[in-house]
């Protein structure tokens, strides 16, 4: 898919979905879409009618306030990557989940709503995956503390 | 291995029979498992109703670790990722940095990592399939897989020194050139290796033990292989002719004549010939990347000790012997990555495991599990 | 071995058919023989382990055969790195094995937690926070011939460690120790001069 194809796709994407968090960058040839939080479900469908019919990765970054969440999707037919972005406010982290979309999506939205604590509403079995079902506190947020943790000297 | 009755319920079935389900515990020391998973498997008879894979037992918070490391530290810690594969994370990990910091990489290098992470599929087929036999009872299938892994191993070592954590990609290059005569070794080992695999393909698959064990279990359809993200043989074996060497190709990959395997039934004994059959595309691209290799530098000029990228994210994937394996890089611009996520193939994998082990029996899902050939250092990371 | 040894001398004097010697030093001997391994492959180190088993290094010459199973087994294997979340497990299988039973550490995170020492929330930073640990074998990961090493050792610390009460063996096989008469810190085989060539330019 050329750059042109692309730009052309998100636009329709966008005019779709009016309110879209205003981030979109092209970069290595592959875009980056911003959406806000409440349109996420939404796009998720008309990126998936447009032929992304792969969901490859879904993480979590701790930017403070907010947590970025990013989903990469793929189309074999479109033969293009597109990466979705969208905030989530760290006193609510609430997001829909996409798993009706991609269902795999279930276990990768597990391991976000374990090592960060966001809660991926419409989840099936949202349970603990990594960490034990008893565990307490969110280890990958950047103010996790543990008692266990020995932190390493700084060599550089 | 423990196979504890953790709990009995009594109910009533449609016609008022009591049915007992049976939950037993495979794990997370089984020696099917293929390391530390469990399966919390819910039983009707001998049939799986529900079976739920417990992960985790091999966290060791990789990524949190990264987050205070400097770029080039982190190289070390993919090592541990798949530990089967250890190449991969390393070369996967590496181009994400490359990209994230505007890196070239001679061409020499490309090279050599190309052919190392085709010797490594050859190695980690091999663990793959053998463990699968293991599994299904053909020990000797294992030993003899093993050695041929055995023989990868000698030449890794005789390139970097290292058995199984080689720390031998590096961002920007590599952390040595070849020592004298390697190339030639390589060559010596694929050359021989057709008739090994030919040795392992009839003791192995043509078994009819084996062919009976694997043949129509856990059938995987290519619909749900794309929904669910598998990636690598196991969504190949289902008929999606998808790999990212040939279809999104990367590095030198566009220079060599290999085919895609694929199958078409989507069973275990289709996703175990799927990767035999691999192996032997991988020794045609190794003795092709030998034969259009050319001297030169094995590492980037000018990289600094300290890489310092420009704030920003990255990702790069690449395709690893259970599949696409990417990872993320977040940049602070500090010399310390802000945020480092590891796609992992064999997780996406694994998850497929409820659907595909649900009305097998017991004995079946361990069969089911050996197919999606887990490796849970990078299941957990 | 000095006891064979002895066994075969007590044989020629009485013509054969009857063995002298106390049975506990027979059973001291016999013990550390056939040392069944429990492979508590959790990681990386596992790897190797099974490398170690099978055609190449091959574990079986020496007595040690992996059995999967915690009841039938004399050593744990402690191979890869023990997270928090397995510790219970290994404990329980530990637990499981039948006495008398030894602890091998196979690499450094089961030593120390290795790599995994610093920045994590998960590991535990080595297996004898919570077992027993016999042999230590550093290495991330040891070669398979480092662990058949350690389970020499092991054999030998098994025989010096007698079932019978106060009876303790002197140390016979494994390398010389400092206080060894044997014991020197010079090569056995100096290189030719020819190679050391310092006064050459
Ligand atoms: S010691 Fe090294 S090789 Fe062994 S389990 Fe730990 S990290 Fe892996």
């Amino acid at each position: 898919m050329t750059q042109d194809e692309m730009t052309a796709l998100i636009a329709r994407i966008r005019t779709h979905n009016a309110d879209l968090y205003p981030l979109f960058s092209l970069e290595f040839g592959d875009a980056v879409v911003g959406v806000a939080p409440e349109e996420l479900s939404s796009t998720a469908c008309d990126l998936r009618e447009a032929g992304f019919d792969r969901l490859t990765m879904v993480t979590a970054v701790d930017r403070g306030e907010t947590f970025e969440l990013v989903y990469r999707l793929h189309s074999r037919s479109l033969t293009a990557s597109i990466f979705v972005k969208t905030v989530v406010r760290r006193d609510d982290p609430h997001i829909a989940s996409v798993y009706d979309v991609w269902p795999a999506a279930n276990w990768q939205e597990r391991e976000v709503f374990d090592l960060f604590g966001i809660v991926f509403d419409g989840h099936p079995d949202l349970r603990r995956i990594l960490m034990p079902y008893d565990y307490e506190g969110h280890p990958l947020r950047r103010d996790f503390e543990h008692p266990n943790i020995i932190r390493r000297p700084d060599y550089i | 291995m423990s196979l504890d009755i953790e709990s009995r319920s009594s109910t009533l079935s449609d016609d008022g029979m009591p049915v007992e389900e049976l939950v037993v515990n495979v794990g997370p020391s089984h020696p099917s498992t293929h390391g530390v998973g469990r399966v919390v498997v819910h039983l009707d008879g001998d049939v799986v109703v529900k079976a739920d894979p417990v992960i985790g037992y091999l966290h060791r918070g990789i990524e949190k670790m990264s987050e205070n490391r400097t770029y080039l530290q982190i190289v070390p810690l993919t090592d541990r990722l798949d530990y089967v594969g250890s190449m991969y994370a390393n070369w996967a990990y590496c181009r994400a940095v490359e990209r994230l910091a505007r890196m070239r990489v001679p061409e020499r290098a490309e090279y050599l990592r190309v052919i190392v992470c085709e010797l490594q599929r050859i190695a980690s087929h091999m663990m793959g399939i053998g463990a699968s036999a293991a599994d299904t009872g053909a020990f000797t299938a294992f030993v003899y897989a093993f050695d041929l892994r055995e023989r990868v191993v000698e030449l890794f070592e005789a390139l970097c020194g290292a058995r199984l954590t080689y720390n031998y990609v590096r961002p920007g290059g590599l952390s040595s050139d070849a020592p004298d005569g390697w190339e030639e070794s390589v060559v010596d080992f694929v050359h021989a290796l057709p008739r090994k695999l030919d040795e392992l393909d009839s003791l192995f698959f043509g078994n009819a033990i084996a062919r009976g064990r694997m043949k129509g279990i856990g059938v995987l359809s290519a619909q749900d292989a794309i929904a669910w993200g598998a990636t690598g043989p196991t969504a190949r074996a289902s008929g999606v002719n998808w790999d990212l060497r040939k279809h999104d190709p990367y590095s030198v990959y566009p220079r060599m004549d290999f085919d895609v395997v694929v199958g078409e039934r989507g069973d275990a004994y289709d996703r175990n010939r799927c990767r035999l059959l691999e192996c032997y595309e991988s020794a045609r691209i190794v003795e092709q990347a030998v034969a259009q290799m050319h001297g030169g530098p094995v590492h980037a000029e000018g990289v600094p000790r300290l890489i310092q990228p420009a704030p920003g994210d990255a990702y790069d994937q690449i395709e690893s012997a259970r599949g696409t394996l990417g990872v993320y890089l977040v940049s602070d611009g500090s010399p310390r990555p802000y945020r480092m996520h590891v796609r992992s193939a064999a997780f996406a994998n694994l998850a497929l495991l409820p659907m595909l082990a649900k009305g097998h029996t017991l004995s079946d899902l361990v069969v089911v599990l050996g197919s999606l050939d887990p490796v849970f250092g990078e299941i957990d990371r | 071995m000095a006891l064979v040894d002895r066994i075969g001398e007590g044989l020629e004097r009485l013509g054969g058919g009857v063995i002298l010697t106390s049975v506990d030093a027979l059973v001291d001997w016999s013990r550390g023989q056939s040392l069944w391994a429990f492979p508590m492959g959790t990681a990386c180190c596992a790897m190797e382990l099974i490398a170690a088993s099978f055609s190449k290094f091959d574990f079986d010459r020496l007595g040690t055969f992996p059995r999967p199973d915690p009841r039938h087994t004399d050593v744990m294997i402690l191979a890869g790195t023990i997270t928090e979340k397995m510790k219970p497990a290994v404990r329980r299988l530990y637990d499981q094995m039948p006495e008398p039973k030894w602890v091998v550490a196979m690499g450094n995170c089961t030593v120390s937690g290795g790599i995994f020492y610093y920045d994590t929330y998960s590991v535990v930073r080595g297996a004898d926070q919570f077992l027993p640990v016999d042999v230590y074998i550093s290495g991330c990961p040891p070669r398979p011939e480092a662990l058949q090493d350690g389970v020499l050792q092991l054999r030998e610390l098994v025989r010096m460690r007698s079932l019978a009460p106060g009876k303790r063996y002197e140390r016979e096989l494994a390398l010389p120790r400092p206080e060894d008469a044997s014991y020197s810190n010079e090569d056995p085989n100096p290189p030719s001069a020819g190679l050391e060539g310092g006064d050459a330019s």
